[in-house]
């Protein structure tokens, strides 16, 4: 029973984790499969947590937070779309431009605002999204089995992390089911028949990374104002480029790419677990085993059990049409 | 008329207190975490802030992005004739070992590490014995016998807190549980609030209800997650008592603040000694806070338990072992 409860918790702790990864991944694929390469999901990242903790801060309203940071990570769309889409740049340089500017800039805005070192100060209650408990979840408690399930691990968590899990369906329907996620699958392997069809390549590929930053701009305010309590410099960590090998995992789809995040949190969330404990028969695990191990089966993974990963076939190239 | 008065006496004020010093130009280079962490380097700028509110001396000082930083601010400051030079932190020893070779007329104070050259001067605590007091602290505050403990970077100096922490909780309930977490093995580990928040809520899932932390801005995740929790968390180096008043049981003091202040003020003074300097509880290096924000979380027998346990380790009586002395802890 104590296993029982000890995994819950742990599949709790991978929700709470995987969240951020999964609105990154699921930006980054609606970015890449319209044929522009995303590394700036990182940068948006860390603009979104900003504005959103920023926002948060004078406001004291979480929502329009979040508002600010998916402002704030649209602009920079924008900025990774002209440089790529319409000036046909390197999307690569385009992309890690975005990451260093963000990381000095956002450290730069919060000393001038708060003079706290790039730190924003943090946010009381009210500014943060809050867990939301489902109903029925306090009445099923101490059922057995299902009660911990249902209140431990489905309850009790805040709306972006409940947004994060409705994302990936909706965006699977939009890219499968929608004339517009044919349109931008299609522009992203053969820009020319779109083109031939009528349809404005430029303009396809420039709502397609307004998407994505729209959903980068959620995991940024995730960071900020749901999971933690204030913007720290290059407080993303990495995170965005996990994200980034989470939707090569998952070939540049929804669902897989879900997995592959859920593989990614649920790994961090066993690693902040197993340090310290003693294993039957091993001992104390190091924890620099621990820590390495989410990058040891990265990996492992990679070479052999996921097969091919194809990218789109028009990613990275700026389409030009022939004069 | 009174506006312009009290104006001149203040110049005049101002230009005695520098007077009677000698002129120092001192500089403070902060460790990665920033002047404004809250925690370690905070005790630093308040140190060399009070030293200019009181004597008007003005100071400079840089915080770092990187490690490739740290030899050229250092190399800088002495280059522009600033002096003392007060490093913060174990990481800058490499950097300024190599620095105070180049200027040997320059007086540079290092804190948290030992350098053994003539005109360095190295400020260490004893970390132990105040972890000690907060762990006494917080297994009298525990309801369910168990106490957390999160780390920044896996370092001795890190585990020193850890293991001193670990004897208190024991020494006040011989039965009581220490979890113990490292953030994580890299610079990294001390700016990471999100990790310090989980860490901190893996340990209340096993049952933990005071978690400790010394982990610089990663431990401002771990009191907001405390705080968060209904649970309580302990501060580290700062008073971080007012950070979440009611949820922070108590802070560890290292008087990082009173170290600057120090050699800022025997440099001025020209009794400015080279070597090594250690402060302890009996020097009131390290101590524990107690204000506003949590007298009501520290009752009278927690306040009797401490100020034995202090005068005993200040008598040497109660020895607290030094986890750096052996890199073994006996928990």
């Amino acid at each position: 029973m104590e296993i029982f409860q000890i995994g819950v918790l742990l599949l709790d702790a991978t929700l709470r984790t995987s969240t951020p990864l999964i609105l990154a991944a699921l930006a980054g694929i609606f970015s890449e499969r319209s044929g522009t390469i995303n590394l700036a999901l990182e940068g948006m990242m860390l603009g979104g947590a900003f504005s959103a903790a920023t926002i948060a801060f004078y406001t004291g309203n979480p929502w329009i937070g979040l508002l600010a940071a998916i402002a704030t990570t649209i602009g920079l769309s924008l900025i990774h779309g002209f440089a790529c889409i319409t000036q046909r740049g390197n999307q690569v340089v385009s992309g890690m431009a975005i990451n260093i500017l963000m990381s000095g800039l956002t450290a730069l805005v919060g000393i001038a605002l708060f003079a706290q070192g790039g730190k924003t100060p943090a946010l009381d209650k009210a500014s943060r999204f809050q867990p939301i408990t489902l109903p029925g979840a306090e009445a099923v408690r101490d059922v057995p089995i299902l009660g911990p399930i249902y209140f431990e691990l489905l309850s009790g968590h805040n709306v972006l992390v409940y947004i994060a899990f409705f994302a990936v369906p909706a965006a699977w329907w939009v890219m499968y089911r929608t004339r517009f996620g044919l349109r931008l699958r299609a522009v992203g392997e053969n820009p020319g028949a779109v083109d031939t069809a009528g349809i404005s390549v430029v303009l396809m590929r420039y709502r397609a990374v307004v998407c994505s930053g729209v959903l980068v701009g959620m995991s940024g305010a995730y960071l900020s104002t749901a999971q933690g309590a204030s913007f720290l410099q290059d407080m993303t960590a990495g995170k965005g480029y996990i994200a980034l090998a989470a939707m090569v995992f998952g070939k540049w789809r929804p669902f897989p790419a879900l997995f592959a995040c859920l593989l990614f949190g649920f790994l961090d969330a066993a690693a902040t677990r197993l340090q310290g404990v003693i294993l039957p028969g091993i001992g104390e695990v190091p924890v620099q085993l621990v820590q390495a191990l989410p990058y040891v089966l990265t990996v492992i993974l990679l070479a052999g059990f996921i097969g091919r990963a194809t990218p789109p076939k028009a990613l990275g190239r700026a389409y030009v049409k022939e004069r | 008329m009174k506006k312009l008065l009290t104006s001149v006496v203040a110049a005049v004020a101002c230009y005695a207190g520098v007077a009677a010093a000698a002129e120092i130009n001192p500089a403070v280079v902060y460790d990665l975490g920033g002047r404004f962490d809250r925690s370690f380097n905070q005790g630093a700028y308040n140190g060399a802030e009070k030293y200019k509110e009181d004597t008007g001396t003005e100071y400079r000082d840089f915080e770092i992005q990187n490690d490739s930083q740290r030899e050229q601010a250092m190399r800088n400051f002495a280059r522009r004739g600033m002096n003392p030079i007060v490093a913060i932190g174990f990481s800058q020893a490499s950097a300024l070992e190599k620095v105070a070779k180049e200027f040997p007329e320059t007086k540079f104070t290092i804190i948290d590490m030992v350098v053994d050259l003539p005109n360095v001067q190295s400020v260490v605590f004893k970390e132990h014995e105040g972890s000690f007091l907060v762990g006494i602290l917080a297994a009298m505050a525990s309801e369910t016998g168990k106490v957390g403990f999160v780390g920044g970077m896996d370092i001795p100096l890190i585990r020193k807190f850890e293991c001193g922490y670990a004897q208190g909780v024991k020494y006040a309930n011989s039965d009581a549980e220490v979890f113990q977490n490292m953030t994580g093995t890299t610079g990294a580990a001390w700016n990471d609030p999100v990790k310090g928040g989980e860490l901190a809520k893996s340990q209340f899932d096993r049952g933990a209800d005071v978690v400790y932390h010394a982990a610089g801005g990663t431990g401002v995740g771990v009191l907001q997650a405390a705080a968060d929790a209904g649970k309580l968390g302990i501060g580290v180096d700062s008073n971080q008592n007012a950070l979440h008043p009611g949820s922070v049981l108590t802070s560890m003091l290292k008087r990082v603040d009173v170290a600057v202040y120090e050699a800022f003020e025997a440099a001025a003074g020209d009794d400015w000694q080279p070597g090594l300097t250690i402060l302890g509880l009996a020097e009131g290096g390290v101590d524990w806070a107690l204000d506003e924000n949590n007298e009501k979380l520290i009752t009278d027998d927690m306040k009797a338990a401490v100020a034995k346990a202090k005068e005993d380790i200040a008598s040497g009586s109660l020895e607290v072992h030094d986890y750096m002395s052996d890199s073994a802890c006996p928990m």
